[in-house]
């Protein structure tokens, strides 16, 4: 049997001068499973991703990449298994995307960076899978906000790490482009990736996700498939009365409408 | 990395070093140069060999390490406008070359260090632990805590100034005038040694992190993701360009402008890389300092200015075209 590449056991975090908390007994992802992780605002999905990543260090618990204790590796190591999108993607320089692409080698090179042929292929790979390579010349400046998406995670893929953790990825993109953006990270789990996503889209998560980890106030309020734990009353206690569950009409998996008058409650 | 610009740079630098020392108000006689160093003292060749030549290299390390120091600081802090003096260094260097200044007790010499120096750099040192120590927080340091606490700790010494300029005598304040206008007239080699315990192992740590600095640019989480340990590159940044940044101000006093434009000149002719930005910016820093020295003690020989004087009021326009040419596109 597979063993998970990230295993978070017993985790505890709040943040300094906030009753905020948040308390998780366990969570595994595996390779080739995309987890999607939800909740409303608030709910700690960022939180919790940025722990899985070693962004945020536990107050207790531990978190372990590849069977290792992520405290007692360093950076360089951890990039190796692990690629981290975090929510807000920034450049202060308007770098080309085959710059951007590059940095994705840092794991593997020393000192002033200098490339060696793997460095290069691993580049030109990540490249052409997220579908780049005719725009390996342009300027960030220049792409719209999918493309710079793709260029971000064109650099984390160019890690070659065995999971990717995600922090709302296709927001702010239009419907086509988060289409896109999920499909492709279906295709990298076929590979073997196990991937980890934080979004807002119910409707992605649904679709796109093996497991759901549905999160509220810190904790975990319900996790499974999609159909186990996007049903009406989890929705309803968590989202409120403005939702509609339906089913996909392809894959017949839970879909997410929202609901015509006033909302009771919020 | 673009091999051909860093050659160019280089090659800018090596010919300001070559044809510098022969620029001056006395002329000089090649001949005499190689007669001096068979043990004959001939004026030409103690002008070349003892003054200028010890001045245009203090004026290529000075301004090479103040540029270096500001396009690591402008990435760090992700601000355009930082220079190597905006974190208070200067000021505590300043307190603590006035103090020795103005206490005539205090003014020693041991060798090519003086107590100045010691003072300049105990005073950037203090100002810089103290800064940090404010800016540090549990998972590294807050950048802009840190530049407030610079701000801050910049005001502060200049309050202390203040005071020292009310109770000073006037030959102590002329002194302090003088070297608060920045200068590279007053070096010999002797002088020079005692710049390269503190200046080299400052600017090295800074290029040992070059290429980390591309990273950063992309946000710290961004950073962290492709593996680049950011508060060990935030914290050897900060003081490396501290030490270089003390190093050079003891020696040389405050000299504006080359640290916060020279880094954008190089961005602007050679793109975005912070490898090549770190390089090119020391090779053109240096030639920048030295050229604007150049000037300083020949635009109105014999008499000299002051090279802070020069580069504020060349540096001073330059930026501001940089900066309309910027918002123009």
């Amino acid at each position: 049997m597979n063993k998970p590449i990230i295993e978070l056991r017993d985790i505890y975090y709040c943040y300094p001068d906030s009753e905020w908390e948040l308390s998780l007994s366990g969570l595994a992802i595996m390779p080739g499973e995309v987890v999607g992780i939800i909740g409303p605002n608030g709910s700690g999905k960022s939180t919790l991703l940025r722990i899985a990543a070693g962004v945020l260090s536990p107050i207790k618990g531990d978190v372990y990449l590849a069977g290792s204790d992520l405290k007692q590796m360093d950076r360089r190591t951890i990039a190796r298994y692990m690629g981290y999108l975090p929510q807000e993607l920034i450049s202060v320089y308007d770098y080309t995307v085959e710059d951007i692409v590059r940095m994705g080698r840092y794991p593997y090179i020393k000192g002033f960076g200098a490339f060696k042929e793997p460095d290069q292929r691993a580049v030109i790979r990540s490249l052409e899978r997220t579908d780049l390579t005719e725009f390996k010349h342009r300027r960030l400046s220049s792409l719209s906000g999918g493309e710079k998406k793709r260029v971000f995670l064109a650099s984390v893929l160019a890690q070659e790490p065995d999971i990717l953790l995600l922090d709302e990825p296709t927001s702010a993109l239009d419907i086509h482009r988060q289409v896109y953006f999920f499909r492709l990270l279906r295709e990298l789990a076929s590979d073997g990736l196990g991937i980890g996503v934080v979004t807002h889209d119910l409707n992605m998560a649904s679709l796109f996700s093996d497991r759901l980890i549905l999160l509220l106030e810190g904790k975990c309020f319900r996790s499974g498939t999609p159909g186990e734990v996007l049903d009406s009353s989890v929705l309803k206690k968590v989202y409120g009365d403005g939702l509609l569950l339906n089913k996909h009409p392809e894959s017949h998996r839970p879909a997410v409408l929202p609901r015509i008058g006033p909302e009771k409650s919020s | 990395m673009k091999t051909r610009a860093v050659i160019l740079y280089g090659l800018l630098f090596l010919s300001v070093f070559l044809v510098l020392p022969w620029i001056g108000p006395e002329s000089i006689d090649p001949g005499k140069i190689i007669q001096f160093l068979s043990g004959n003292n001939t004026p030409d060749g103690s002008i070349f060999w003892l003054q200028r030549l010890p001045r245009v290299i203090l004026g290529l390390l000075a301004g090479g390490a103040l540029a270096v120091v500001g396009a690591a600081f402008q990435v760090l802090f992700r601000n355009p406008l930082v220079e190597p003096f905006t974190l208070g260094v200067s000021g505590g260097a300043a307190l603590g070359a006035f103090i020795a200044i103005s206490i005539p007790k205090l003014l020693l010499t041991w060798g090519p260090f003086s107590t100045l120096q010691v003072l300049a750099v105990l005073g950037a040192s203090l100002s810089l632990t103290l800064i940090y120590r404010l800016a540090h927080r549990q998972g590294g340091v807050s950048i802009y805590t840190l530049l407030l606490a610079g701000v801050t700790i910049s005001i502060m010494c200049g309050g202390g100034i203040l005071l020292l300029t009310y109770l000073s005598s006037p030959n102590a304040l002329v002194v302090f005038q003088r070297w608060m206008m920045g200068g590279i007239d007053v070096v010999g080699f002797h002088e020079l040694s005692a710049l390269f315990p503190i200046l080299l192992p400052g600017i090295g740590i800074l290029f040992l992190h070059a290429n980390d600095l591309n990273h950063i640019a992309l946000g710290e989480e961004m950073a962290l993701g492709h593996g680049v340990d950011v508060k060990i590159v935030q914290r050897d940044v900060f003081i490396g360009g501290g030490l270089a940044t003390a190093a050079v101000v003891s020696l040389v006093g405050p000299i504006g402008f080359v640290g916060l434009i020279v880094p954008h000149a190089v961005r602007r002719l050679s793109g975005y890389d912070q490898r090549l930005v770190l390089i090119g910016s020391f090779f053109l820093g240096g030639a920048s300092l030295a050229v604007c020295d150049a000037l300083a003690r020949t635009v109105l020989a014999p008499t000299e200015l002051p090279v802070g004087i020069i580069t504020a009021l060349i540096g001073g326009p330059l930026f501001i075209y940089l900066l309309i040419s910027r918002i123009g596109k």
